[in-house]
Parts: C-alpha cells; structure tokens; sequence
C-alpha cells in the first residue's frame, strides 16, 4: 500500500506528538466536532424548552446557563477554529505548495493550548456552569453572578493563545513558503480569506485576553475597574469586549467565503470573477472590521455622535461583502455548473448570509437598532450569518476536500439531501425569530408572553429538520471513511496545488517542490 | 395582557410609524437586491447547467467600471437610509422642552417608577395619552435596559449615572415592558405593563383609581427637601452655615469650574456623580479653594438620590422651592 499521511505511522503517540499539519487538521476536526455537539446539545434544550411560553421543562438558572456555555462554546471553541484550524490547517501549506506549516510545533502546541482552554471550560460547565451570556456583561460578571465565571473566562483566555498562535503560523507560512512562482495574486482566495482573518486573531485576540484578565481582577480583588459601586465604568468593558468581538465575527465568516470563492468556482467550471476584488475585499473587511465595534452599543448610553460614526462606518464594512456576493454571481454566468454537495452548501451559504447581510443593515440604522437591539431580531441576523453562512461553508468544504483529505468519496445523494434539509431547516428556524424580534420579544428570557408561542414553535420544529442537516453528514461520512470509493487524485476536476497530489496526500504533500505557472 | 397572534407590533407612540416607514423602506430595498442577486444566480444555473447547450459568452477580465457601479449604486442607495435613521435617532434623542419626568430605578428583578407628584408603581407605568415624558433612569445594581415595543423605544439603564429616554403615547392601551439587557436569574420576569390612558381616565388614576402596586408619597421635590435637612447637607450648605461650603442655589444649569481647570455644565449626572463620589469633579480654583470634607452619600437609595437631584433641580434664586 502506498505510504501516505494517514498510514504513515498508526500509533496513538504519532498522532498526539505530531507535527504534520494535515494530522493537526484532523486533531481540530475531531475536537471542534466534539464541542459542535456540546454547543448543539445546549441548543436543541433551548428550542425545546422555548416551546412553552411558561418556560417548565428546565429551571430558570438551569436555562441561563444553557444559552450562555451554548454562546461561549459555540463562538470560542467551534466557529473560531473551525475552518482556519482544520481547513486551513490542512490546505493552506498544499495549496501554496510547501511541505508543511512554518511553525510545525508551535501549530501542535497550539492545538494543546486550545484542548486544555476546552477543559477549563467543561470544567466549568460540571462545576455547575456560568450564567452570564457568552458576552460576560459586567458588573454583572464581575460583581454579582454567582457561577464559575473565573473558570470560564479562563477557558476562553487560555484558548485565546491557541488563536493567536494559529494566526501567527498563517501569516508567517503564507509570507514564507510560497513555491517557486507562487506570487501573491496566483494564491487561491482561501489563502487570501485565511490571510486576512490570522491578522484579526493576531491582532484582536490580545483585547479579548486583556479584558478577560481586567474581569477577573475586579471579581477576585475587588479592584474597580467596571464596577460603579467601586469607581469603575461599566460600558469601558463593552468598548473593550466588542473591540475583539466585532472582529471575530469576521474570524467568524472570512474564511468561508475563501472556502465559498473556491467551490463556485471549481463547480462553475470558471475563474473566480474579480479575483483581485475578491481578494482585496476580505483583507477590507479584516481592517474596516476593527472600527464598528460601536454598532454593538447603540442603546448602551454611549454618546449620540459616536453612534452616528459607527451607524456610518458598519454601512461601509458591508461594501466588501457586498462586492463578493456580486463577484460570485458573475462567477456563474457563462459556467458549466453541476449542482453537486459542495455547489449546494456554497449556494446555501450565498442565500443565508445574503439574508444575513441585509438584515445587519436594518441593525446598523440606529434608529431601527434602537428598536430591535437585543430582541430575537438580532439573535436571527447573527445565526443567519454565523451558522447560515460559516456553518454551510463549513460543511462545503469538508465535503469538497472531503476525498483528499480521507481518500475516500462520501455518497453524493445523501450529500444533497443533507444540504437541502439544512437549507429548509436553517430557515424555518431563523426567519420566524425576524418576525418574533420585530415583535419585541427580548433575548436570553426563560418565559415569554403567551402570544409569542406560535412562531417560537415554529423555530424549534425547524431546528428538527436542522438536526437532521447536521446530523446525516456525521452518519455517512463516518461511512464513507471504510465503505467509501476510493478517491482519486483530482475527483473533481478542480484547480489549484491540493489537487495535484495524491488524495490522501504523502507526508510531506509532494514529492517534488511544485513550480507555479498558471493563474488559480 | 394576552395582545393576540400578529406578525407586526402595535405601534402607540408619535416616534413608531416613523421607525416603521424606515423598516419597510430598507425591507423594500434589501428586497430588490435580494431578488436581482437570486433571479440572476438562478439563470446561471439552469441556463448554464452542466451539458446544456447555451452559448458561453466570455465575460472577460474583471471590468472595474463593472465593479465600482455595483458597489457604488448600492451604497450609496444605502447611506440615504443611514442619513434619515440617524434623523431619527436624533428625535429620539432629543427630549422636547415640555416632557415631564418620570423617575425610573431598574433593580434586580423590578422597575420601579415615580411620578413627579409622588405616586410610586412597581412594574407598571400608568401615563396620559399624547403628553411628552421623560424617563430619568438608574440602576441599583447591574445593567437593564428598558424596552417597550409598541413604543420602538428601548434605552440601557446603567449603575452610578441617569440615562434618559422619552416618548408621546398616541392611542390608550395597555403594551409591554421588558428588560432586554441581561440581569441575572430572573431577568425574563422583569417586565411589566405600561397602561397609556385618556386624560381624563389618567386624572381620575392620579386621584382614586390606586391599586395595591401603588404608593403615594411627597411628591419628588418636597422628598428632596425632607432629605437635604435630615441627611445633613443643610449643615455645610445652608445659608447660615459656618463651614465653609459652596451655595447650592440656583446651581443647576449653571457652568462650574473644575481645580483641573476644566468647566462643566451642571446637569443630573454632574449632581448625581458628586453626591455618591464628591471628589471625582473637584470644584474650585484659587480663592473659591473649598476643604475637601464633604462624605460620600452612596448609602443613599437611589431614589433618594433622585429626590436630592430633583431638588437641588427646582432651586432657583429666592425661589421657596429651593435650597
């Protein structure tokens, strides 16, 4: 049997103490899986519990802290990782055409880091768990929550590294360990998309550590930092904490639109419209990104005039989205398109993030704000983008390099069926929280008044049919893994350096250096 | 308060509709978007399906005129409605000159109210339809945040200083009040009712119609000038006093200079942060040097605080009302 980088070495010790980025990949996919289900076991009692307007089938404190570690789960130790840390991971030294990352140990260290931060966390969880919303709104959490706060801050401070340094091996190896030929706009918008989001984990994460840390003084010492009661000021944490949270929702969806980029093009047949559009936007988006963190703050009490500059400002930072949605589109004219998994997800992806980004628009508005901020409107928006968007991209590319990664095909039938049943799902979940927003029903409550009942029904029977979506994927590529047909080196007929190796690809990618000559 | 199944809320105040013209512009707007992006995308993939015959005109290389039209038109398209929501807001700011106050204190798990006349509710506002009125609001403890729908109106309410909002009901009716800032355990049973009611039916509340969740008091100035006497500031700061204190009359409104040399105006916040922190703002320069010997009246509620302000508020010169 050909050596390759799965077979090469069986031993638990050549997985756990491996430098080899593809098996780090695989290291975060298992992980992030793992945590996917925790966040998703948290959600699925929610809907549950929210069918009844009464709010009977889980305590109150009990519920509180359900939507908080399914927040702090979800955001820190599923999405944020998600596609950099096991897609890019992966892909990013094959596509350049190096052999590995730049910083082989430190990209396993920073896997340890973030199982150690996922440990802290869970801990917390037994420990009786924390019930102050993932975004730890203080006095609140400094002052008057009475769950493992510190523990879970922890958690996510710790993991913070592994961000950090996962950012910093991106950067370096994109910089560095280009092939031969290999210049900048040859690279593959995924690269760009991965590109620009390490910036935002380099330069972003140490805010969130910082704040994480100022927190932690003001409840284990006392020292008033955003508590009134001892002289602090308590909107100096949400400046701080939106800083680093604003720009993580891009960490959150920049690199499924790299992954996005990638698919239409393959299944179009074409070129990617605009590359150097496309390209320039993502890095656009990472910059811009650092200067709307304002729009999260609104209604807080923050002065009228900075609410004017970042209502403008967030209009701005949807030009580039904007730009790449078009782009895709022209991508299509003139294709040879085959709707197949991959093509669906990535069509799922344009439509939810599309309704996603538009319904920002009506947050950024300040007056429609004013109305709708911290109502179900906004839980909608933000879904629509972070599981619509990242999570549909998500799942695109796993099933895309699906064969390189594993070897195998998965089966293309359950494939679509799987992507259909998240689209249908997706929706009846989310649009009727638009509705339930607009409304004025608040967020984070354990009841609700009784003439919300309808719609909040009609969510959790969506989010059954989303289960499904998540769920089938995990059934039959777990099959695909030992029933699967064996892949080729190139099953789609796609471009770019991953495809010019053999699926699954040796140890050290290629066997020769690559020489690039052509465009992506 | 059961308001019925409906898609769209209730709109009750003179600031809604126009929240709402907005929300159905932007919808209109997102609309055609949306439906231009899906029409086209869906051609391409029928039309140029895998095997089908059509024929593939090049689009060429990336046209930038291309590029820039459709950032461009969309955007700006866009920043008109970013220009009329800020318009709004600026509304929504601005409180008009002849709203009357209601004190709000927002408490792990309550809200309560306190009309200038001194009638006090607990997680139910009574107010008269088509008057102006301005919630002056605190919180004892954590961050809440004020909200009722049928208003479009929602406002944070923080620890240690007054945020303000205000609003004109338009139709008499009874809508919802929520807490949308997260509080703690029982942060979904903070909410109430606000009851808008007619001139006359609101007169007839003010005069008989109390229920048990309503208390009468002094109203907010007398309270205040209760508190000035027993708390103590008439010691230092009444007329006759021996130490050496600034006067208090006719303070509010006018512009203070700080030993940093910076000059404030003073408002509600100013008087609020000097009684709870007396030396954040340190007054006085040169000979107007005061001894820093005044206490911290943080154990004060927050209503009493509010009192104080409303006092210290209604103080004009020679005004009996005043300090």
């Amino acid at each position: 049997m050909e050596k390759n980088y799965l077979n090469d070495g069986v031993t638990l010790k050549s997985w756990l103490l491996t430098t080899d980025h593809k098996r780090i990949a695989i290291l975060y996919l298992i992980s992030i899986t793992l945590f996917f289900f925790v966040g998703g076991a948290a959600a699925t009692i929610i809907r549950l519990h929210l069918m009844n307007p009464a709010g009977t089938l889980v305590e109150t404190d009990t519920y509180n802290k359900l939507f908080t570690i399914h927040g702090v789960v979800m955001v820190w130790f599923f999405l944020i990782p998600s596609i950099p840390a096991v897609l890019g991971n992966f892909l990013i030294p094959i596509m350049i055409g190096a052999r590995d990352m730049a910083l082989p140990k430190i990209n396993l260290a920073s896997w340890y880091i973030y199982i150690i931060g996922g440990v802290f966390t869970l801990c917390a969880v037994l420990w009786g768990g924390v019930d102050t919303g993932w975004t730890f709104y203080t006095p609140y959490s400094s002052m008057f929550s009475n769950s493992s706060v510190i523990l879970t801050a922890m958690g996510v401070f710790i993991t913070g590294f592994s961000s950090i340094l996962t950012g910093l091996n991106i950067i370096v190896t994109v910089h560095k360990l280009r092939a031969p030929g290999m210049t900048w706009f040859k690279l593959p918008l995924f690269i760009w998309s991965n590109y620009s989001t390490a910036i935002i984990l380099v330069l972003a994460t140490p805010v969130l550590a910082a704040t994480l840390m100022l927190l932690a003084l003001e409840r284990v010492f006392k020292i008033g930092i955003f508590d009134p009661a001892l002289g602090g000021d308590p909107l100096l944490f949400q400046h701080l904490f939106w800083f680093y949270s604003h720009p993580a929702v891009y960490i959150m969806i920049l690199p499924g639109m790299g992954v996005i980029s990638e698919v239409v093009s393959c299944y179009s047949r074409k070129p990617v419209y605009g590359y150097k559009f496309v390209a320039f936007s993502s890095l656009a988006i990472a910059i811009i990104g650092f200067f709307v963190w304002g729009h999260h703050m609104f209604v807080s009490g923050q002065s009228m005039y900075a609410g004017f500059v970042f209502s403008f400002l967030s209009f701005i930072v949807a030009v580039p989205s904007a730009i790449k949605v078009f782009n895709w589109t022209a991508t299509l004219h003139g294709g040879r398109i085959s709707l197949s998994t991959p093509m669906l997800y990535a069509l799922c992806f344009v439509g939810l993030f599309a309704i996603g980004g538009f319904t920002g628009l009506f947050l950024a508005v300040i007056a429609v704000d004013v109305h709708v901020h911290d109502t179900y409107f906004v839980i909608a928006h933000f879904h629509y983008i972070m599981v619509g968007g990242m999570v549909s991209a998500y799942l695109g590319g796993i099933h895309h390099w699906w064969p390189k990664i594993t070897g195998r095909m998965y089966p293309e039938g359950w494939g679509k069926f799987a992507a259909i049943s998240l689209f249908f799902g997706f929706n009846l979940t989310f649009f009727p929280q638009f509705i339930l927003g607009y409304l004025g029903m608040p967020r984070r409550y354990h009841s609700y008044p009784a003439e919300f009942q309808v719609l909040n029904v009609m969510s959790t029977l969506g989010a059954s049919i989303l289960a499904v979506g998540y769920l089938l994927p995990i059934g039959y590529l777990l099959w695909s893994l030992k029933y699967g047909e064996k892949a080729p080196s190139n099953p789609w007929r796609a471009s770019g350096l991953e495809w010019e190796t053999t699926s699954p690809p040796p140890k050290h990618n290629f066997d020769k250096t690559p020489i690039v000559i052509y465009e992506p | 308060m059961n308001l019925g199944f409906r898609l769209f809320p209730i709109s009750a105040s003179t600031l809604s509709w126009k929240v709402d013209l907005l929300t159905f512009c932007l919808f209109g707007l997102c609309l055609i978007v949306l439906i231009g992006v899906a029409v086209a995308m869906l051609y391409s993939i029928v039309y140029f399906r895998v095997g089908s015959k059509a024929v593939r005109h090049k689009l060429g290389p990336q046209k930038y005129t291309l590029e820039i039209t459709w950032s461009l038109i969309p955007l700006f398209l866009f920043l008109g409605l970013f220009v009329w929501g800020s318009w709004v807001y600026y509304q929504m700011h601005e409180v008009p000159s002849n709203a009357s106050d209601i004190y709000v204190v927002g408490k792990q798990w309550m809200w309560k109210f306190e009309h200038p006349n001194g009638v006090r509710e607990l997680n139910e506002l009574h107010v008269p339809v088509g008057e102006p009125i301005r919630l002056v609001m605190t919180s004892q403890d954590v961050i809440h945040s004020i909200f009722v729908p049928e208003f479009r109106m929602k406002q944070d309410v923080l620890p240690g200083r007054y945020t303000y909002t205000w609003f004109q009901a338009t139709r008499p009716g009874v809508y919802h009040l929520f807490c949308t800032q997260y509080c703690g355990l029982d942060h979904a049973k903070m909410s109430g009712k606000v009851v808008v009611l007619s001139k006359e039916d609101y007169e007839q509340w003010l005069s008989t119609g109390l229920d048990h969740a309503t208390l009468r008091g002094a109203d907010k100035v007398s309270r205040g000038r209760e508190l000035y006497q027993t708390v103590g500031c008439i010691a230092c700061h009444g007329e006759n006093s021996p130490v050496r204190a600034p006067r208090l009359t006719s303070l509010y409104g006018s512009a203070v200079q700080l030993r940093n040399g910076e000059t404030v105006t003073v408002d509600e916040n100013y008087l609020h942060e000097k009684l709870i922190k007396p030396y954040a703002k340190d007054v006085g320069l040169g000979d107007k040097e005061y001894e820093a010997i005044m206490p911290s009246f943080a154990h004060l509620s927050e209503e009493d605080l509010m009192s104080l302000v409303a006092y210290l508020k209604a103080g004009a010169p020679g005004s009996d009302k005043g300090p």
